[in-house]
């Protein structure tokens, strides 16, 4: 048996259990130590998934290819960076503990497990393990009721779209007999007219993961979770949690269900045009920062769903595209909200912003750039993204989706230079406390990232090329 | 990199990219203090110098005589997609480069003492924005093109919004959501046009039919992206609000070169892309044109604000500049042409100079003027010849053009000339009205009294835009000239691809 197929999420797995040990064992808190070890044990899984051959591993529920290898970086990365960010902010916030980046490591094991799943058992066992460490993360400030209810809240609405997918997989074994992706995909190929059944499977399956990516109409969780939830979690959950169901239902939708594309098509259509248009219009009126960050996530999510409805290899090369350059943004732009933090409080109304550019420059400059980023301004990373998934639309022909997508990134603009305008052209709000190093750090590497992203991307678009080119065999 | 090119090394993207040299050295100064905030205005200042003397290698080793891109360079960037680092300059573009180099050490000397607070940031905006504009105007690749595009919104709206006056919120929000809206209808028409040629190399693009009705949809969106860039009425609302709030300089490089680069992308774009859509939608751009013309020439005469009034003025002369480039001959083009640079030196010009009264007197309102001429004899000189060159006196810049647009309009048709003219006879009235009460009459106003004359930096400025606007005015063919061979390949282009639509419908009406 090809067991090694998965041998990074094994290593990374294991070497959770040896940083838990090693937390339990230490007399006072260590948590910089178990981030260390969680920062290290990701540099050798990025190591590992890199050098992983290309494979069908466990009778065929586990799949390694260049697809999967690409997601599971990228994932590492968000999971990564967002460790990075709660070594601060949680030891300031007296919620340091050992189990955080632990959490996130069994977070991201599952994430990876769904980039690798080829069969719907696989998909939804590390569907579970992500949400259920997410739970715990989300109310991860358990003295603070913002938090707690975040987490319960997320609890309850997360349990009903795991169980919405749950009876998606078994509709859909039920009319074809199968859970395996390319079993699947014979059923569905080998039907003259697709079974009903076998549509709502879909449908539900859908769902399930539309929630995951907090996507319209199934978005209500978001706004209030990544309020409450502390930032570093907003700023983990907004990240990798996103990558991980995306790069699933780009699988099982180009994949298993490629043959039915006309059928799902739709679906996807009105959940990314409902996805654009609420992400863009509600923002507006948004006075909490965490809470713009939810609507403006929601209408990210929009904007990749376009590739995805597109249905072409373009479509998923430029979904990829979008999310790498919407990790890193979204991980810089939290990075510089869990930067405002005055006389030892965190603050996060947006009018707490307020002339920031006269009392930290380059603070200011960084988030200007991630704003212009996500506005999709040229010559920022983020507009490469949406570059993407237009021209895959206007390639497949898909008018309206383009026109309301580059219409709506115009509404989307205004809030984001809202921001700007805030923090250069209003008066100065007194200063932010000193900026820790590690975020500091985080910022500056995003940052650079999103900035610069224009002078080499060919080797972003070309893996994500090869990326998409696998699903399509 | 491909160096080949008459200069022997990559000069356009140096020109484009020393700026950011600039600005990385600014940004390494620190302080406070006037002597360190000199260093900044010295070092921004240098640096401006420095690429508008490398623009003049341009002037110098351009050909004129060949129409299509000269001193091209071209680097890999996006090779999967066939989109490339292009670079290249034609007869069009020559010329903005060095309005663009021109104008931003001007701009750089007419904010020396007006901008007080923060000031490294402002040089390294500007030149972040000289970058922009003149990576925009040699940018041979469309991608790369609409980057440096919508890069240049950037620095203005923090140029706009931190420097600005009491409603700069309002009028930087305005003027970045007007461009970007339209210019993402472009990026639509982009796409169309690279799924469908394969490429984003504007030289291929040229060389590409697009179908005929693929072509009436890219011309409607390029129309609402470089619409509102010109600003063509309906659109041109943003302009007055980001011109009043706008520091001086700020309206100076919009007024000059931004301003420019809708009706520059109706050049690159969609006249020689575009022949059939152009030729059907003539009649839309002439009406379009001549309500500009005559309309916000009536609406500046009744203004109340300087600034205001030279927003209004542009308006209409760029309603000019549009029937111009869609009379499809070799006058109206060159005068488009010439209107545009023209229009680039004369309005910056009038916007220093109410720079060089609002920093005396802080206030922009013509009635709390009037009698300059006894305190100020060189301004009210200097001033005289600006507006005369903005009504189109023979002899200055202003006339070549707007004589150019219509004789090149008459030959399309009597009344649209006709039309068009009306325009300058109403410029004539409310410049002299203007003139008349800020110059002219006696000084009755107690903070008048004291007022003084231009500086010696005043003159620095003014003086190269005086010898400009004088040359293009006496000796206009030694601007022309670097043009000519392109608009005449252009015209002949047109006529040709409009003829082989012409032919290609009668064959298909006598093939039926």
């Amino acid at each position: 048996m090809n067991w090694a197929a998965a041998l990074p999420e094994i290593v990374l797995s294991c070497a959770g259990f040896i940083i838990l040990i090693v937390g339990v064992l230490q007399k006072q808190d260590r948590t910089p130590l178990c981030t260390s070890l969680m920062l290290l044990a990701f540099v050798v899984t990025g190591f590992l998934v890199w050098r992983t051959p290309d494979g069908v591993a466990y009778t065929g529920i586990f799949i390694t290819d260049y697809f999967a290898r690409f997601a599971k970086l990228l994932i590492l990365a968000g999971g990564a960076l967002a460790a990075v960010l709660a070594l601060d902010f949680n030891a300031k916030q007296r919620i340091a503990r050992f189990e955080f980046p632990i959490l996130i490591l069994f977070s991201t094991v599952g994430m990876m497990t769904m980039a690798s799943a080829a069969n719907l058992m696989t998909l939804y066992m590390g569907l579970e393990l992500q949400s259920l460490a997410i739970y715990v993360l989300a109310a991860f400030a358990r003295d603070d009721l913002r938090s707690s209810e975040a987490g319960l809240k997320y609890f309850v609405l997360s349990a009903l779209a795991s169980g919405l997918l749950l009876y998606g997989i078994s509709l859909a074994y039920g009319f074809s007999g199968t859970m395996q992706f390319d079993r699947l995909a014979q059923a569905v190929t080998s039907a003259d007219t697709p079974s009903t059944g076998l549509m709502a499977g879909i449908a539900f399956i859908v769902a399930g993961l539309a929630f995951k990516l907090s996507a319209v109409p199934f978005h209500m969780w978001t706004p209030d979770v990544y309020e409450g939830a502390p930032t570093p979690v907003t700023a983990f959950m907004s990240t990798a949690p996103k990558v991980a169901p995306f790069v699933v239902l780009l699988r099982l939708m180009v994949g298993p269900f490629g043959h039915v594309t006309v059928q799902w098509q739709p679906i996807i259509v009105v959940v990314s045009i409902g996805s654009m248009i609420l992400g863009s219009f509600a923002a507006i009126g948004q006075s909490n920062i965490k809470r713009l960050m939810a609507y403006s996530s929601i209408g990210h999510m929009g904007y990749a769903l376009i590739g995805l409805a597109a249905g072409t290899e373009a479509g998923i090369r430029g979904v990829l595209i979008y999310l790498t350059t919407y990790v890193f943004m979204s991980a810089g732009a939290f990075a510089c909200i869990i930067a405002m933090r005055r006389n030892g409080k965190p603050v996060e109304r947006i009018a707490d912003l307020g002339g920031l550019a006269r009392t930290d420059l380059l603070l200011a400059t960084l988030l200007a750039i991630f704003m212009f980023s996500m506005a999709g301004v040229p010559p920022m990373a983020g507009f490469f993204g949406k570059l993407y998934v237009f021209l895959s639309a206007v390639q497949a022909g898909m008018w309206t989706l383009a026109v309301i997508g580059v219409l709506t990134s115009v509404v989307g603009c205004f809030y984001y230079l809202r921001i700007i305008k805030v923090m250069f052209f209003d008066a100065a709000e007194p200063a932010f406390d000193r900026r820790p190093m590690s975020v500091s750090g985080v910022a500056l590497a995003t940052g650079a990232f999103t900035l610069l992203f224009f002078l080499v991307p060919a080797p972003f678009t070309g893996a994500a090329e090869s990326a998409a080119r696998i699903l399509f065999g | 990199m491909n160096t080949i090119n008459a200069a022997g090394f990559p000069i356009l993207s140096l020109i484009t990219f020393l700026p950011l040299a600039g600005c990385a050295f600014i940004a390494t100064l620190r302080g406070a203090t006037p002597a360190e905030l000199r260093n900044a205005r010295w070092a921004a200042l240098g640096t401006s110098l420095l690429t508008f003397a490398l623009s003049l290698i341009l002037w110098v080793k351009f050909d004129p005589s060949v129409s299509g891109f000269q001193f091209r360079e071209t680097a890999v960037w996006l090779p999967d997609f066939n989109v490339a680092y292009r670079m290249g300059i034609d007869g069009i573009s020559v010329l903005f480069v060095l309005l663009a180099t021109a104008l931003t050490p001007i701009c750089i000397l007419a904010s020396w003492e007006s901008i007080t607070t923060r000031v490294r940031e402002y040089m390294i905006a500007f030149l972040v924005l000289e970058t922009m504009m003149v990576g925009m105007f040699c940018a041979t690749d469309f991608l790369l093109f609409y980057i440096f595009f919508e890069g240049v919104l950037i620095p203005m709206y923090i140029i706009i919004g931190v420097w600005g006056g009491p409603r700069r919120v309002y009028a930087s929000l305005k003027f970045f959501l007007y461009t970007f809206a339209g210019s993402v209808l472009m990026l639509l028409a982009l796409l169309a046009m690279w799924h469908h040629a394969g490429t984003t190399d504007i030289s291929v693009l040229l060389q590409t039919q697009f179908p005929a009705g693929m072509q009436y949809w890219l011309f409607l969106a390029f129309l609402a992206s470089f619409a509102v860039k010109v600003p063509m009425w309906p659109v041109h609302t943003w302009l007055p609000d980001a011109h009043v709030e706008a520091p001086t300089a700020g309206s100076v490089i919009l007024a000059g070169v931004l301003l420019k680069m809708g009706a520059y992308g109706f050049f690159r774009f969609s006249l020689p892309m575009l022949p059939e859509a152009s030729a059907h939608f003539q009649p839309l751009m002439f009406t379009l044109g001549v309500v500009a013309v005559i309309y916000t020439s009536l609406v500046a005469l009744a203004q109340e604000d300087l600034k205001k009034l030279i927003a209004y003025s542009s308006v209409a002369h760029m309603g000019v500049v549009v029937i111009g480039i869609f009379t499809f001959n070799q006058q109206g083009m060159d005068g488009a042409l010439f209107q545009m640079l023209s229009h680039g030196v004369v309005s910056a010009a009038l916007f220093l100079c109410v720079g060089v009264v609002y920093d005396r007197m802080h206030t922009r309102e013509i009635a709390r003027y009037g009698g300059l001429a006894d305190r100020m004899p060189a301004y009210a000189l200097v001033f005289m010849l600006f507006t005369m060159a903005s009504i189109g006196l023979p002899g200055t810049a202003g006339f070549v053009g707007e004589f150019l647009v219509l004789v090149g309009a008459f030959h399309v048709n009597f009344w649209l000339a006709l039309l068009g003219s009306s325009g300058m006879i109403l410029g004539a009235a409310y410049m002299l009205y203007l003139y008349r009460r800020i110059i002219f009459g006696r000084i009755t106003r107690d903070d008048l009294k004291s007022i003084l004359d231009i500086s010696p930096r005043e003159i620095a400025v003014f003086a190269p835009l005086v010898v400009l606007t004088l040359w293009m005015g006496i000796y206009p063919s030694s601007f022309t000239t670097f043009f000519d061979a392109t608009t005449g390949a252009m015209v002949q282009s047109h006529e040709q691809a409009w003829q082989g639509a012409h032919h290609a419908t009668l064959a298909g009406i006598f093939h039926q």
